[in-house]
């Protein structure tokens, strides 16, 4: 059991990383990756959203009818989207309007979807509760590197700040573009997956 | 002509895919050969156009800030905004399974060659995505709406019939291991996205 558990936290974050090995949830993930700091509430809000959705599926998961799953699945996530969504325009107003339409594209994110399907439905609570979480940290993880180096490149700052100015760096403006972001994840797969040959496919 | 030119800056300049990454699970997915991409885009255009139009309607009589003042004066300040997530996600789940069924009962050949996908496109991001940038943007009435479903519908469908024909090509070609599948897929993808960006700043 310990063995099992260890692994379910542990896989999320490399081997069975949501992004760049399972590629789920790429949709939210890359237009709020301009600056670190809009990254980082997405992720946390992420985290929250999986782990919380996947804990009440489980919960519930004896007396969700095969038929409808989906549709009730769905229902849970809005919930919890919904609650993220209403704490954030409570406290951080202006992250809320810069993160735009991406807090309620949560919904539709595959991640969460994906191991309510996956995990939550056949185990137990608190072990769904840890899987969602995890795969939430995951996902959060790869947001913030890729959030890292587009600010830092991008603007020269971090969170705000101006770090690279000292320096005498100029400010490269494709960085900020959102195409950029497809090129820094390709190469985070890629380094990926030269560490670890068995991902590569065929 | 208001229409016309947000119909050509739904598909080129706002592109679904390009510039905002709607949709992008099944777009990476799914878009391994030009046959599948083509079945995907042409749910994906449908969907949109029907969701669309009732998540406006629902919105603009239900759900904004005073929508729902037809109902009577006591009713003017009501603000149901919050609920827009939950009965936008219901629309879209109930509607995919309504189309599903009416495809599948008059239009069996349509139904076989979307297969598998007509249902997916539920919780496909460019559809909510779609409705939640509907309500952000305002639009004026309902003809609005529509068009810019079809436009960005038409401009997820150019994406993903034009990726999945340069990967059919790439099979071909020599790619470094680790960039294999996915990793060659992203700079392609990131490529297309800095070509459409051409695009911008188009008036019509």
């Amino acid at each position: 059991m310990d063995a099992k558990l260890k692994e379910t936290i542990l896989n999320p974050i490399f081997k069975g990383n949501p992004i760049s090995v399972l590629v789920l949830g790429i949709c939210s993930s890359l237009a709020v990756t301009v600056e670190l700091k809009g990254a980082c509430v997405m992720a946390l809000s992420v985290i929250i959203v999986t782990g919380l959705s996947s804990l009440v599926c489980s919960l519930i998961r004896k007396t969700i009818p095969n038929r409808v799953r989906i549709v009730i699945q769905l229902t849970v996530v809005a919930m919890m989207v919904i609650l993220v969504d209403q704490v954030l325009k409570a406290f951080a107003y202006g992250i809320d309007k810069q993160l735009s339409v991406y807090i309620g594209l949560i919904i539709t994110n595959c991640i969460v979807m994906g191991r309510i399907e996956a995990f939550a439905l056949g185990n137990k609570p608190i072990p769904s509760l840890l899987d969602g979480l995890m795969n939430g940290v995951g996902y959060g993880m790869i947001l913030v590197i890729v959030g890292f180096f587009r600010e830092l490149l991008g603007s020269g700052t971090l969170f705000g700040f101006p770090v690279l100015k000292a320096i005498g760096y100029t400010n490269n403006g494709l960085v900020i573009l959102p195409p950029m972001a497809l090129i820094f994840l390709g190469c985070i797969i890629w380094v990926q997956r030269s560490i670890q040959k068995d991902l590569q496919e065929k | 002509m208001e229409y016309l030119s947000l119909f050509v800056k739904s598909i080129f300049v706002d592109n679904m895919i390009f510039a905002y990454f709607l949709g992008m699970c099944s777009y990476l997915a799914v878009s391994k050969n030009v046959k599948t991409a083509n079945g995907l885009g042409i749910a994906v255009i449908l969907v949109l156009l029907i969701t669309l139009p009732i998540n406006y309607l629902l919105n603009t009589y239900v759900l904004a800030p005073g929508a729902l003042s037809w109902l009577g004066p006591k009713f003017a300040e009501v603000d149901l905004s919050f609920l827009s997530f939950i009965l936008f996600i219901a629309v879209i789940a109930g509607i995919v399974q309504v189309v599903e069924m009416v495809v599948e009962k008059f239009l069996p050949s349509l139904y076989s060659s979307l297969g598998i996908f007509l249902p997916l496109i539920a919780v496909n991001c460019a559809i909510l995505g779609g409705s939640l940038f509907m309500q952000q943007k305002e639009f004026v009435n309902c003809g609005e709406a529509t068009v810019y479903a079809l436009g960005s519908g038409i401009g997820w469908y150019l994406a993903i019939v034009a990726l999945a024909a340069i990967r059919e090509k790439l099979s071909y070609s020599n790619v470094p291991a680790p960039l294999k599948g996915l990793g060659i897929t992203f700079f392609t993808v990131g490529l297309m996205g800095i070509a459409f960006m051409a695009f911008m700043g188009i008036q019509l």
